[in-house]
């Protein structure tokens, strides 16, 4: 049976060096650099006729750009408009991220946490700078509750400040933890198949969890784009 | 796990910066605002659409209310018209009447007039005609001419009865 966890072994295809640096194409960087190409094909092909009445590919073209914009719209409201293009990157590539790795033999860059947490750092360190160029020290207050006793600051100041801070992590981990265990679940309902006429039973049993694999692949993305907004409209609106 | 061998972190996250700037750029410049564009003028071509089709509507609505309002012009004129020659109509043969019953009563009149000449005249040759029968019966019974006044008082006398 293959090591399930091989999957997610990152293998350079072009080692580089730039000071010192390892910066060495791999097999991730191949992924993204197809994600970046796919969305990117996706989206200017797809929408190459501008037809007043779409057809199937300009539909999921445009049904894409609408699910994000309504996404961005109902939990951020028309101040959010200007940080659409970052939330569309961030929801597609997420989720071409996610996609790609339900190829076979493929690597998924998202079940990588050093990956999803920089996306959600970059998120974090985004939001909280718009929180104090909004706000100025009046974001502070995001740490204490409106009409709280001055008393329970003790408490809840602490509390919300780690609240705070661990968004990064759990928009991070929440991603490649999901990624991660969905493929070694595939990988290891997959070395059950070849056991004979009795394999048709993880066989069936694989391809219903494909199936939800790719549900909580776009999932995911999803659950990532939306906290993403959520976070932007604290910073915006704070609450 | 490979997740957590730090030999692997800086090519991937260099390769995740490169790539998300680059689909950053590729989005925000080309990519979205084409589909954007398709939205905003599609929404457009709607909206265009709906309007014309309200000014049509509105339109039709003005016509509808013109001609209604023509119609009951017209209506109203007939009724008057049709008012205004009754009216003369019956005066008219109000007239008419007025006159011919007026002829009729110089008619009649003139006729009792000429009834009545008829009848004088009827009458005084009746008397003539008594005395000339008188006569010539007085004549034929005592075979001489009778007195003039003598019968002239008795035919006055039997036509007095």
């Amino acid at each position: 049976m293959a090591n399930p966890i091989e999957q997610f072994e990152i293998r350079p295809l072009v080692p580089m060096e730039v000071a010192g640096v390892n910066v060495s194409f791999t097999n991730s960087s191949l992924l993204m650099v197809a994600a970046v190409v796919l969305i990117t094909v996706f989206l200017t092909v797809g929408m190459r006729h501008r037809s007043l009445v779409p057809g199937r590919w300009q539909s999921m073209a445009e049904m894409s750009y609408e699910f994000v914009a309504n996404m961005l719209r109902d939990n951020v409201g028309s101040e959010g408009r200007k940080y659409f293009p970052f939330i569309f990157t961030l929801f597609m590539f997420v989720l071409f991220g996610n996609l790609l790795g339900m190829i076979p033999f493929s690597f998924t860059f998202t079940s990588h946490t050093i990956v999803t947490f920089a996306l959600a750092a970059f998120v974090f360190i985004m939001v909280t700078i718009i929180g104090f160029a909004r706000h100025g020290t009046h974001y502070l207050r995001m740490f204490f509750p409106h009409g709280a006793p001055l008393v329970t600051a003790v408490i809840l100041v602490p509390i919300e400040l780690i609240s705070y801070l661990s968004r990064p992590f759990s928009l991070a981990v929440r991603l490649s933890a999901n990624m991660t265990v969905g493929h070694i679940m595939l990988k290891v309902v997959a070395g059950f198949v070849p056991i004979g006429i009795l394999g048709i039973l993880p066989l069936g049993f694989l391809a219903g969890i494909t199936i939800l694999e790719f549900g909580i692949a776009l999932l995911q993305a999803y659950v990532f784009t939306i906290l993403s907004c959520i976070y932007l409209n604290d910073a915006i609106n704070m609450h | 796990m490979p997740q957590f061998d730090p030999t692997f972190f800086a090519p991937q996250l260099v390769w995740l910066a490169i790539t998300f700037t680059l689909l950053y750029l590729l989005m925000s410049t080309v990519a979205l605002p084409r589909i954007g564009e398709v939205l905003e003028e599609r929404q457009r071509k709607i909206q265009d659409n709906l309007d014309k089709a309200l000014a049509l509507k509105t339109e039709a609505e003005a016509a509808i209310a013109s001609y209604e309002k023509a119609l009951a012009e017209s209506r109203a004129k007939a009724q008057e018209m049709l008012r205004e020659t009754q009216d003369r109509l019956s005066k008219q043969a109000e007239q008419r009447q007025k006159e011919v019953s007026a002829r009729l009563a110089e008619q009649i009149q003139a006729g009792e007039v000429r009834i009545q000449a008829v009848k004088e005249q009827a009458m005084a040759s009746v008397r003539d005609v008594a005395l000339e029968i008188a006569e010539a019966t007085a004549q034929r019974l005592t075979g001489q001419a009778p007195a003039r006044a003598s019968l002239d008082a008795a035919v006055a006398g039997a036509m007095k009865e």
